[in-house]
């Protein structure tokens, strides 16, 4: 942010970058009225995105299920895969045991959100993941870090806190300093680190493509031909950008996907950690 | 630039400052897709992946049972086979034994017959043979008796009429068994 308001200050007259406000579109439907210093401004492009995947991911899967057949038709075989990659490669071989399926609906809804709402950002005119606001992010890590504690608790009861953050095996003399250092890192800030991650990457990815866009249009309408003439090597960059932007969208749906999972499988086996 | 952090901050512009409403949506949005995934993508999946499983299992019982029916009607057959070797064999065996025997009882039964066919003749020669014997000794008796008689009936002194005494009686003997051929 700081560095990104930078340019901003030196130069008055010459290219202004866009900052993080640029990020957050005017309000659609600006419904007025402050609530508070969080709930500021309206209805926004971020909340429908966020609403149009939870309606794009339901009906293709709904699509995909309902006609059950033995031998799968493409849109079945491709929903099928979809959710036996969640099931399998995540539910099972990360949590595993007999009762993984239990979980496998929150592991498969948050990683197609996730996937869905970061492909946004790589889909022109939609073209912006909505993690990259932190809201979105710190909500879906809350939800995880509600969840794997719940069920922590469920599983071994208050006895659950003892087991997290007392390691086995460890000489007494080294627990005063471990104990702290277990809790901070398992309930402080794990869910931080959870959310920080999604929101982090989209949000540079998102900014780094905002810039180069930005720039290519400075360049492109500068009248200079040599600012033209650069502009090409940064549409060149811009697109390597967005490529690689592209797939960190997929690879953080996976990540936090994945870790959610590793979370409710140090829940579910406290005691045998 | 530090400046330009502080005044930012004032913007609202920190990044890590969240939008409730944004909460909210995200929230609620993740609530009706847990809703729909649990009540209806998941159990559907989960229904269509059991019926497969279940399909290619049956599936393989039911080759498994064949394959082994296969199996069984695979051994019969090479038992009947084997059985029906032994069986040829064994009425070959006892073909060829009882050829042996019907060939060595027919040339004993062949033998006999001949022994007994040479027997017969012998009794028969021998018979025939004592039959000429005794009638050759009563007619040579009847005939030297007969001869006696002649001989003794006519003068033995004179040569000449005992000589044709003599060859009368042979001329009536030739007569005799020219008469008896005819």
């Amino acid at each position: 942010m700081i560095a990104l308001a930078l340019p901003a200050e030196t130069t008055d007259e010459g290219f202004v970058a866009p900052t993080i406000e640029d990020t957050h579109y005017p309000d659609i439907l600006p419904w007025g009225g402050e609530y508070g210093v969080w709930f500021e401004g309206g209805f926004g492009k971020q909340m429908l995105l966020v609403i149009f995947s939870v309606i794009l991911i339901a009906s293709f899967f709904m699509a995909a299920s309902r006609r059950r057949q033995m031998v799968p038709g493409k849109l079945q075989f491709l929903g099928e895969s979809a959710y036996g990659f969640v099931r399998n490669s995540i539910g099972k071989d990360i949590i595993g045991g007999r009762d993984y399926l239990k979980y496998v609906p929150w592991l498969f809804a948050a990683f197609f959100f996730i996937l869905v709402n970061n492909i946004f950002g790589a889909i022109p005119l939609l073209q912006i993941p909505t993690f990259s606001h932190p809201g979105s992010a710190y909500a879906i890590a809350a939800i995880f870090y509600i969840l794997w504690i719940a069920i922590g608790v469920k599983k071994h009861g208050l006895r659950y806190f003892k087991l997290a953050v007392v390691p086995s095996g460890v000489p007494w003399y080294i627990m005063p300093l471990l104990i702290p250092i277990e809790i901070i890192s398992n309930f402080l800030v794990r869910p931080v680190t959870h959310s920080l991650r999604l929101f982090a990457t989209m949000l540079a990815g998102h900014l780094i493509i905002t810039l180069a866009g930005s720039a290519i249009e400075y360049m492109a309408l500068s009248g200079s031909i040599l600012l033209q003439g650069t502009g090409v090597l940064v549409l060149g960059g811009a697109v390597a950008m967005y490529m690689l932007e592209a797939l960190i969208m997929v690879l953080q749906a996976y990540v936090f996907t994945l870790l959610a999972a590793i979370y409710i499988e140090g829940a579910l086996h406290a005691d045998a950690h | 630039m530090f400046n330009a952090a502080i005044m930012a901050a004032e913007e609202g512009a920190n990044p890590l400052i969240p939008n409730g409403w944004e909460i909210l949506v995200t929230l609620a949005g993740f609530a009706v897709l847990m809703f729909i995934v649990i009540k209806f993508v998941m159990p559907a999946f989960e229904k269509t992946f059991a019926e497969r499983t279940e399909a290619i299992e049956g599936g393989i019982a039911k080759a498994e049972a064949a394959q082994a029916e296969a199996n069984a009607a695979r051994e019969e057959y090479k038992q009947q086979l084997v059985d029906a070797r032994a069986e040829a064999n064994r009425i070959r065996e006892e073909a060829r034994a009882e050829g042996a025997q019907i060939l060595a009882s027919l040339k004993e039964k062949a033998a006999a017959e001949s022994a007994r066919i040479t027997e017969q003749a012998h009794v028969q020669i021998e018979a025939e043979r004592q039959a000429a014997v005794v009638s050759l000794r009563a007619e040579v008796g009847t005939l030297a008796t007969e001869l006696a008689s002649r001989i003794v009936g006519e003068s033995l002194a004179d040569d000449a009429r005992s000589a044709r005494v003599v060859d009368r009686f042979l001329a009536d003997l030739d007569n005799q068994s020219a008469g008896a051929a005819k």
